[in-house]
């Protein structure tokens, strides 16, 4: 059995086709080292490459009665997650694969912001892309049309990525080392905070033709990220967005956080965009280097 | 609606400390929530029922104590209480909160069998 998950041992689905021959992602976590092939009521994958975790709870027999009794637990909740998270993270670490989780909710333009992104960014680096959509692989296929390997998660009933379901996607994916790996989440503002899968930085992306209050409603994203893209510049001539009070909001809910206006139409501050990647992935790699 | 993958994580939870302490059913599971936490308790009692079935948590009685939010006030010097993740401090108004409490999401009692 998996020491990482307990999925026991099973298959799974086939990786989509790739340009970059290249190793899987890194080393894999420790004890974690295997194609995972999963009983029947614990399958993430088919032959489409697309993992689907849609399909429930694992049933789980019932047995008899004895004595009653009270126990203290005191455990979090979210201690699982953070573990699967840890396992990744040393994993991408390890491979110097830098990694960013993309938040929004849905609509923002993170697909059309990878696009381009990938298209600018892929003489300079190995990327790939890690998708997760309720249904459908239509933006890993936005995605793959640039020539990046991209795995598509569907969550199904869930709202979210999970640290479980990003190890399973990384198992599938082809990425050098010194690469780049964009985790787009759930179009989601509440819920996909919670969840580290690993990343070296969440990015939340917030569009102009949303309310500029946004990080004050929905404060636990901008809180968990490090990077504010505020997308779809290019429309700002046409509405009353206040850029400044949107970055006061951000601000205010998350002291630390950096923004850069961008637009993934016509290319505006996707400069400063990917310079902010260069030197953050390079703090990483120095970090590397420290002795244990 | 992340409470039901929260949920699905505490019958995780609850069936590997059943492994552990050697127990084969649930009566009452306490959960502590942060009020300033992400979690909703009616979210988590609405899938609790659902996700439980057929697991080992099947039936049980679920209790949620919920903790208040609380942050350092470095211009007070001390713990204040916070009604919001990030407001301003409720006594000298001026300053960021730390919070310290409030954004807690565990299981920290089970009546078992």
């Amino acid at each position: 059995m998996c020491a990482v998950c307990g999925c026991g041992t099973a298959v799974i689905a086939e990786v989509p086709p790739v340009e970059r021959p290249t190793a899987a992602v890194g080393a894999p976590a420790p004890d974690h080292n295997h194609s995972h092939v999963h009983p029947e009521d614990h399958h993430h994958g088919d032959a489409d490459g697309i993992i689907d975790f849609g399909k429930g709870l694992a049933g789980v027999h019932v047995p008899g009665v004895s004595q009653e009794r009270m126990i203290s637990v005191e455990r979090d909740i979210l201690s699982k997650n953070d573990a699967f998270a840890r396992a990744n993270r040393t994993r991408l670490r390890n491979a110097g694969i830098f990694a960013l989780n993309l938040v929004s909710s849905p609509g923002s333009g993170k697909t059309s912001l990878l696009v381009r992104t990938i298209n600018d960014l892929k003489e300079r680096w190995p990327i790939a892309v890690i998708e997760g959509d309720q249904q459908t692989s239509r933006d890993a296929d936005r995605i793959r049309s640039t020539g990046a390997p991209a795995v598509q998660i569907n969550t199904g009933k869930g709202c979210h990525l999970d640290a479980h379901m990003v190890g399973h996607a990384l198992d599938q994916l082809s990425l050098g080392a010194d690469g780049l790996l964009f985790i787009e989440n759930v179009g989601n503002l509440v819920c996909p905070a919670a969840f580290d899968l690993g990343e070296a930085h969440k990015v939340v992306v917030l569009s102009v033709t949303e309310g500029e209050d946004k990080p004050l409603k929905y404060p636990d994203m901008f809180a968990a990220s490090d990077l504010m893209l505020l997308n779809k510049a290019d429309l700002l001539p046409y509405l009353d967005f206040d850029v400044n009070a949107c970055v006061a909001a951000a601000l205010r809910v998350n002291p630390r956080i950096q923004f850069i206006t961008v637009s993934a139409r016509t290319g505006e501050g996707l400069a400063a965009f990917y310079s902010w990647i260069e030197k953050r992935a390079s703090v990483m790699a120095d970090r590397l280097d420290w002795p244990a | 609606m992340h409470e039901m993958s929260l949920v699905e994580s505490i019958v995780e939870l609850v069936e590997d400390e059943g492994r552990k302490q050697d127990f084969l059913r649930v009566r009452m599971i306490r959960l502590a929530v942060g009020a300033l936490g992400h979690a909703e308790p009616e979210a988590l009692r609405f899938c609790f029922d659902a996700i439980t079935k057929g697991t080992i948590v099947d039936g049980a009685r679920l209790e949620i104590e919920r903790v208040p939010g609380e942050g350092w006030c470095s211009g007070c010097r001390r713990i204040v209480p916070l009604e919001e993740r990030f407001a301003v401090c409720p006594a000298c108004g001026n300053y960021q909160v730390q919070m310290t409490a409030g954004d807690e999401l565990r299981v920290t009692e089970m009546e078992v069998e």
